[in-house]
């Protein structure tokens, strides 16, 4: 041991070599400048005291807690908090406000039309696009023909209730007759009172077929859609004058409906989300365009 | 000629002095630099730069512009916070950032022109670190006395005057540190209202957090670390050569009048050697606040401040020589110069070569001539920094201050109403950008039967909208257009939407489209 003390100095540097060479070149033996190697002793003792009072080690199915007990959700869960206490004047507003006195407040209106197309982007796009523009059987809401009524009060009760939504007993409710299914009428009269229906709106039509559906029209079809097929939206009778067609306004797609009709559900969405965001979500679909 | 007054040398040696004699490490130990005061043009004319540069950035945001009741009125106001940024008659939207980004490239067009012409002017007068460093060092030299009284002081024992000194000093450092970062927030805020909320407590945390670093930089920067902050830190000594020529001014050491430079020029002379001009007494290097020698010829260390040639002009004063040892000249001159000095047989600067018998330089020498300021790369960089100058000023002059921006819908692209019509959304942004409420007429033109209704207006629908515009805000609306199926053509249909001020006359018109279903 005591013979192999001796150290190698470099000629050249004057430093001490570690007595490592290759092909003649030898390594110097430079300490560490001492800052730098306090430095590194210093971050390992920050690190053990980080893995401390921080969430670190891994365990089977989860991972110490740490000290501090700080967690991301509850970081997260107070940030959510504190931006719902920034607006809670306006919310508590909404809620005791009318939706129709929301619309007509500049300031609510914009809170509620931002809140509410939120509010869509999560719980309407499913079914209503995430323009609002619907689809075949989906309506569009940014047009201005309205089943239950365009006004932001209705727009309101049907977002509150739903449509033909059995969990609500306030629901929007009707049921149009299979006329086809239960052979209320015959293959014939469908398709005349189908005609008759492009002729109320303006399409091209059979004129002895739309002749020979007047007749049928008046018995069972204008209580609910009105005598000019107007539609009546106290009912939900969806007008049948307009360019407007929920299930396809072709010959086969109206007799399709008068047979076996198809009608859309809708969930009521006051239990769930609450006064104050289906207030919201009226103003913003009232907003989009169409609203009356 | 006078009797020539005696010189003693002064016991220095430039820093970087070391490194060029013998190889050694890398890293070089810092020696502390105590610069002598310089007097004389150069000295002065620092006076008065710093006076002005940093009269400017205490004083700004103090001055007052009154816009009205709807504007801030500090002259100079960067609002970050309502992204605005006022400069006197001038008010600045974020779209019209390209002001300030043009006037980053005079900026920098602006330095290389300078460099070109006289070098790094920039660094030995205006550039912060060198004002801020002068002011540091006259405050050292204010506490502790002039060059050698620092230097002794340096070396004392601790004393409790040593002590006192060195605390007085640095307490000075701080208190201009805190007062350059304090001055820093002034231009983010109104600086009355921000200085009462500042010494009550009351500021933002950005506010404290910004002077505290602030601080931190001017006093670490300024009060300690000084020249290495151009030695080590900044890029332009670096750039600086690619920027000069050989007809840039620089601070020169005129070896060619110099050499052989001799502390003992009276014995030498009677012993019949060449003397030059230089006495060797170190003056240039000991008012040096880069601690650099300047015979050594052009470094990086340089930041050209000219006070060698204060110090060395002042000498030659007392020796009887003509000014001008240490100069302002360009490479050109130099060379032609050292031309004339060498004796192409010994290459050896030979003084008698550029002296006649009466002590006059001969007429060979040139001197410097004000027409090379005005050559092909000057007048370029000037064309260019003046051409965007002009064109920045015109288009500021006529820049509009009402606009209109729309955007269409993406989706639904168009809705398909019951009556037929087709209807087109859009979000239109109507930007009054004085600071003054403005009634903003918003009218439709080029599509036939059109017409818009706008949400949160209660106006029926129509062609032609008034809308309240608060001032300098933008407002942003809904706006449906629909015309009647009859007359609505398949596919795309150009329009105009037209914003009018009926008081200014002022319009601005975006050319929109409208979208109706393919046949």
């Amino acid at each position: 041991m005591a013979d192999n003390d001796k150290k190698e100095i470099d000629e050249l540097s004057g430093v001490e070599t570690t007595g490592h060479e290759w092909d003649g070149i030898r390594e110097l033996n430079n300490p560490l400048p001492r800052w730098w190697l306090w430095t590194f002793y210093a971050t390992i003792v920050w690190s053990i005291g980080y893995t401390i009072a921080y969430p670190a080690w891994p365990l089977i199915d989860n991972a110490t807690a740490g000290v501090l007990g700080w967690s991301s959700r509850a970081d997260l869960a107070d940030e959510v908090s504190q931006a719902a206490m920034l607006n809670q004047d306006k919310i508590s507003a909404i809620q005791s406000a009318a939706v129709s006195e929301i619309a007509a407040d500049e300031n609510l209106r914009q809170f509620a039309t931002a809140g509410g197309a939120s509010a869509f982007k999560v719980y309407c796009v499913q079914c209503h696009g995430s323009g609002a523009a619907g689809s075949a059987g989906y309506p569009n809401l940014n047009d201005d023909d309205w089943i239950w009524g365009g006004t932001v009060d209705d727009i309101y009760s049907t977002l509150m209730h739903g449509i033909r939504y059995d969990a609500d007993a306030d629901t929007r409710f009707n049921d149009m007759p299979a006329y086809g299914g239960d052979e209320i009428l015959t293959r014939a009269e469908i398709s005349d009172v189908a005609w008759y229906v492009r002729k109320l709106s303006d399409q091209d039509f059979d004129e002895t077929a739309a002749a020979n559906g007047e007749a049928i029209y008046a018995d069972n079809c204008a209580a609910c859609h009105g005598d000019t097929g107007e539609g009546v939206a106290e009912l939900g009778g969806p007008n049948l004058s307009d360019a407007i067609w929920l299930y396809g306004g072709t010959h086969a797609q109206i007799a399709a409906q008068i047979s076996n009709p198809r009608m859309g559900m809708m969930p009521g969405w006051g239990e769930r989300l609450g006064e104050a965001a289906v207030k919201q979500l009226a103003v913003y679909v009232h907003g989009l365009g169409g609203g009356e | 000629m006078d009797q020539p007054a005696e010189i003693s040398a002064i016991n220095v040696q430039a820093i970087n002095a070391g490194a060029r004699q013998k190889s050694e490490p890398l890293y070089a130990a810092r020696q502390s630099i105590h610069p002598k005061r310089a007097e004389g043009t150069f000295r002065r004319l620092k006076w008065i730069v710093m006076l002005v540069t940093l009269g400017i950035y205490y004083v700004t945001p103090w001055i007052r512009w009154d816009r009205g009741e709807h504007a801030p009125d500090q002259a100079v106001l960067i609002d970050v916070a309502n992204r605005r940024f006022y400069f006197f008659f001038i008010e600045i939207w974020p779209q019209e950032f390209i002001y300030v980004a043009g006037l980053l490239v005079m900026a920098g067009i602006g330095l290389f022109l300078i460099t070109s012409v006289v070098g790094r002017a920039w660094c030995g007068y205006t550039c912060p670190q060198t004002v801020w460093t002068d002011l540091f060092i006259a405050v050292e030299e204010f506490w502790q006395g002039d060059r050698n009284a620092r230097i002794r002081l340096e070396k004392a024992p601790w004393s409790f005057d040593k002590i006192r000194k060195l605390t007085l000093t640095h307490i000075s450092f701080l208190l201009i540190s805190v007062a350059t970062g304090g001055a820093w927030i002034f231009y983010f805020a109104d600086a009355p209202t921000l200085l009462q909320d500042f010494l009550t407590g009351e500021a933002a945390f950005i506010a404290y957090s910004t002077v505290a670093i602030l601080t931190a930089t001017t006093y670490v920067f300024g009060g300690l670390m000084r020249e290495q902050v151009c030695i080590y830190m900044c890029p332009w000594p670096r750039i600086q050569a690619a920027m000069l020529d050989e007809d840039s001014l620089v601070v020169t050491y005129n070896d060619w009048r110099g050499e052989p430079r001799s502390r003992h020029a009276k014995k030498a002379a009677a012993e019949g050697k060449p003397v030059g001009d230089c006495v060797d007494c170190n003056a240039c290097v000991a008012v040096c606040p880069m601690g650099i020698d300047i015979r050594d010829g052009q470094q990086l260390e340089c930041i050209t401040c000219a006070l060698c040639i204060d110090a060395c002009d002042n000498v030659m004063d007392k020796t009887g020589r003509e000014r001008g040892l240490i100069s302002y000249a360009t490479l050109r001159e130099y060379n032609h110069n050292m031309a004339v000095a060498v004796n192409p047989q010994t290459a050896q600067i030979e003084p008698s070569r550029v002296r006649d018998a009466t002590g006059r330089l001969v007429d060979a020498i040139r001197h410097f001539d004000w027409k090379i300021v005005f050559r092909l790369r000057s007048l370029i960089y000037f064309t260019a920094w003046a051409a965007i100058g002009l064109v920045m000023l015109l288009s500021l002059l006529g820049r509009d201050r009402l606009e209109v921006n729309v955007q269409h819908d993406r989706n639904p692209v168009f809705v398909q109403l019951s009556d037929g019509s087709i209807r087109n959304g859009y979000t239109v942004k109507l930007l009054n950008m004085i600071p003054e409420p403005r009634v903003i007429f918003l009218s439709l033109e080029g599509l036939p039967g059109a017409t818009m209704s706008i949400n949160g207006i209660g106006q029926p629908d129509g062609v032609s909208f008034a809308i309240e515009v608060a001032p300098d805000k933008l407002r942003s609306l809904r706006v449906f257009v629909s015309q009647p199926p009859e007359q609505v053509e398949p596919g795309r249909t150009h329009f105009r939407l037209i914003v009018e001020d009926k008081q200014s006359f002022e319009t601005d018109t975006y050319n929109a489209i409208f979208e109706a279903p393919d046949l």
